[in-house]
């Protein structure tokens, strides 16, 4: 077997939505066996695995692509294994089905503490103190363990048990008014997951430094990630601006605080390019490519000073140009007399894109709930220890048997019990909604 | 600041050598400064990183030492400057890189090779060395060789298509999002390289490309490539009018703006945060299709933006939380930074500079209890730690006066 970075490390993984399921996907995607703990007796916040255990067909169609793309817009016998919200970041992970709310749930939760490295979880601190899951109890059971907890707003302060998603963390801090269009109010902002990006990925790499000092003093420990906090050095810039001058930026669209900038309209229905020209020499090169307009050519834009105060004037003469071309046309003109420009791709654009098949970003994967289709990749490149799907998205329970038999050493009887007593199962029971 | 007191940090033993510029790169090797690692950031001598000549700046003044992109990004490392293209330069970078774990840059590709520093030379220096390279679009394919932009990297690699309104292009995010998020996935890249050389055996190169880790970003586009594949259907932008639950999405209150997600299953909740007013407990706010109805959605807001037009944006932050509604008021910088809560959490850190002075930053992204996050130094001046350096190499300074006159620092 291809060795990999992070062989032998045994994670646990009770995370749910966004952030900690996209931090443990790194973790699986580096070699480590991340095993979720999932429950047949509670269906977890939405979207984790859909919004519902058994939503219609109807009700698939009405909601957006991340909850409802499920294959063919037709829900399966096991919905919750079909989300693409789920799928995203299920790739090389273990599922177990366990009933923490029950005692002896909370025993084989235990034992699985005893035989593993690291434990993550994103849950509302409320939820954990319910479970009776806390960093004290895991070192009881295993000395040397990693606890990542990523709370909201972190474990103290009068936010602490303030709930929200990475879209109201990312506002709290400051990110929600920097974005949006220039000329609109901020009501007509839409969704982004930015945060849970952020937080996923910080994650991976706190597990990755507590991990490091754990080999390196023999010594476990608790990190908190507060989502909310997590994100604040992405807005360094920003951030900056307010502790020197005092000044709380706002959005400038898709416009650069330096270079000219914007997304333009190209051939096509929807269909758009965006073009950044850091300075003169680029300037110089875009406007050979435009072929030398007189528009170009009047005062309004004889250095890039004016060009930035002229911007509005500017933006309908670049886009008048564009309109005329491909997207990729656009790219591939201005690309050549190196001026930075790219199309906006939708996700066929991406599939299709010869650029990312050739670095195979790409790759082939089956579950048996969704079939094969292509999943995007790791988001990086390891030359000796590549990064591959080794396994397709998990489907709830699927390996209750290795877990239950093979790490814990129970027996047939009481795999059948544990059956019976709704702690093993690949089906939500019935009722749970 | 006292360099004594602090615990051990997590990476205190790996050594960074860093020919990172501008933002990706610099906040890779920040994070892992930031926890212990130690870095040594090299610098062209002519103005050094380019994020030194980006603002902002004090009172808008630019000024190479003063920079708040480059000073926050720049934490805990020490600086030197080398001109990588004389001999001497050389030189010195290949005992440098005898002394460090791992080699980061972000040149573009065929630069490192062209100096004769691409990987396979720095392993003859170093058998021991992994490296990470940062680059626009990776290391290989037809679009190696482009330029980018933070407004490139999420049009081509992210979902920026699907981010703003129908009626409207496409739309970036704020900032430099984009590129921090690709540091952080370096950063993380870099660290299975360090565990692979430590417990394997195995050294090798990282290939970050900027654009891929929005390919493979949790943030809307992975799921939506793949419900493109479960699906055929391409994700849009939403209309200004669409026919989403209410109330959902954005709105104006008294002193700004707040996010609620309250729509459709989470109704329940809205109804508890308004205090259970009489009309909404009407069951046709709770048949099926209620929640698409438009006339319903009127009736419903006729109510609604008095309520919330009454009210500040904490005010209601708070009546959310207490009935479980997601919600999150849209903060200024100037908002947050006054925030106790986050003041007394410690998610800030007061820095002294000797040339920006002593100035709030961004704090630690996340706390360890046993090895902790700290600030050692401020970012590097341009060159400060030129003489230390090569002191340290063996250089006398005699010698490091006539490096300096011959432009090599």
């Amino acid at each position: 077997m291809q060795k990999l970075p992070l062989d032998g490390i045994r994670v646990l993984d009770i995370t749910v939505v966004w952030a900690g399921p996209y931090c443990t996907s790194f973790l699986a995607d580096l070699g480590a066996e991340v095993i979720r703990i999932e429950s047949i007796a509670k269906f977890p916040p939405p979207p984790t695995r859909g919004i519902v255990p058994r939503p219609s067909e109807e009700l698939i169609r009405s909601i957006g692509l991340t909850g409802g793309g499920l294959p063919g817009r037709v829900p399966g016998a096991r919905p919750w294994n079909q989300v693409p919200a789920f799928n995203a970041h299920a790739r090389n992970k273990r599922s177990m089905t366990v009933d923490l709310l029950k005692p002896e749930g909370l025993d084989i939760f235990k034992s699985l503490a005893k035989i593993s490295d690291v434990f993550v979880e994103n849950n509302p601190p409320a939820t954990m103190d319910k479970l009776g899951i806390s960093y004290d109890m895991l070192k009881e059971q295993n000395p040397e363990i990693i606890m990542l907890r990523m709370p909201a707003y972190g474990s103290t302060g009068r936010y602490k048990d303030f709930r929200g998603f990475g879209l109201h963390m990312e506002s709290v801090v400051g990110h929600g008014l920097q974005r949006g269009y220039r000329d609109m109010d901020p009501t007509t902002n839409t969704s982004v997951l930015m945060a849970d990006a952020a937080g996923g990925t910080q994650g991976a790499f706190a597990v990755l430094a507590a991990l490091h000092h754990r080999n390196r003093t023999g010594e476990g420990q608790l990190v908190e990630l507060p989502q909310a906090e997590n994100v604040i050095p992405f807005l360094g810039g920003s951030f900056m601006d307010y502790s020197m001058n005092g000044r709380s930026a706002s959005t400038i669209g898709n416009r650069h605080r330096d270079a000219l900038q914007g997304c333009y309209p190209c051939l096509g229905e929807d269909r758009w390019v965006v073009i950044t020209i850091a300075d003169d020499t680029e300037w110089r090169a875009f406007i050979e490519v435009l072929g030398y307009p007189d528009w170009a050519m009047s005062e309004d834009f004889t250095d890039h000073i004016s060009r930035y105060r002229n911007h509005d004037a500017l933006d309908n003469y670049i886009a008048e140009w564009t309109s005329q071309w491909d997207n990729r046309e656009v790219m591939e003109l201005l690309q050549a007399v190196g001026v930075a420009a790219g199309p906006v791709f939708d996700q066929k654009d991406a599939y299709d894109d010869p650029h990312l098949n050739s670095r195979g970003a790409f790759e082939k994967a089956y579950q048996e709930d969704t079939g094969t289709h292509m999943y995007p990749g790791a988001p990086y490149k390891m030359s000796e220890t590549p990064i591959s799907i080794r396994r397709g998205p998990v489907r709830m329970g699927e390996d209750n048997e290795y877990v239950y038999k093979t790490l814990l050493n129970v027996s047939n009887e009481e795999y059948a019990e544990l059956e019976r007593a709704g702690h093993i199962g690949m089906d939500f029971q019935e009722g749970v909604s | 600041m006292a360099e004594n007191h602090i615990p051990p940090q997590a990476l205190s033993d790996i050594r960074v050598l860093d020919f990172t510029h501008y933002i990706s790169g610099p906040y890779c090797t920040k994070l892992m400064a930031d926890y212990g690692a130690e870095v040594l950031k090299v610098e062209r001598p002519d103005g050094g990183d380019m994020a030194r000549r980006s603002g902002p700046f004090p009172d808008d003044n630019p000024h190479h030492e003063k920079s708040g992109l480059f000073l926050h990004l720049n934490t805990n490392k020490r600086g030197i400057t080398l001109n990588l293209k004389s001999a001497e330069g050389q030189k010195i970078v290949r005992q440098l890189v005898r002394e460090v774990d791992v080699v980061v840059e972000s040149f573009r590709p065929g630069v490192m090779a062209r100096l004769g520093l691409d990987y396979e030379s720095l392993r003859n220096m170093n058998s021991e060395i992994v490296m990470t390279s940062i680059s626009n679009f990776g290391q290989s394919g037809p679009y190696r060789d482009f330029k980018g932009s933070e407004i490139a990297f999420y049009g081509m690699g992210g979902e920026m298509f699907t981010t703003g309104v129908a009626e409207r292009e496409p739309l970036k995010m704020g900032g430099d999002v984009i590129q921090f998020q690709a540091g952080a996935t370096a950063a993380v890249a870099t660290m299975g390289a360090v565990f692979a050389a430590r417990l394997q055996n195995i050294r090798q190169q990282v290939d970050v490309s900027i654009m891929e880790t929005q390919v493979g970003s949790i943030d809307r586009r992975m799921p939506l490539l793949i419900a493109y594949q479960y699906t055929g259907e391409v994700s849009q932008r939403q209309s200004l009018n669409s026919a989403g639950g209410y109330p959902g999405g954005f709105y104006p209150c008294k002193d700004g703006y707040v996010e609620l997600t309250g729509g459709r299953v989470y109704f329940s909740r809205i109804v508890k945060m308004l205090g259970e007013p009489e009309f909404l407990k009407d069951p046709k706010w709770y048949q099926p299709g209620a929640q698409q109805d438009d006339d319903l959605k009127a009736e419903f807001e006729e109510f609604f933006y008095p309520w919330i037009l009454s009210r500040n944006k904490q005010e209601i932050w708070m009546a959310a939380q207490d009935a479980r509604v997601l919600s999150g008021p849209l903060n200024t910088i100037e908002d947050l930074q006054n925030d106790s809560n986050f003041i007394d959490r410690g998610a800030f850190a007061e820095i002294e500079h000797p040339k920006a002075g002593t100035l709030r930053y961004p704090g630690r992204p996340f706390i360890m209890e046993k090895s902790p996050w700290a600030i050692r130094h401020p970012a590097p001046m341009l060159g400060q730690h030129n003489r230390e350096v090569l002191i340290d190499l063996g250089y006398t300074d005699d010698e490091i006066v006539s490096l300096r006159q011959q432009g090599v620092i």
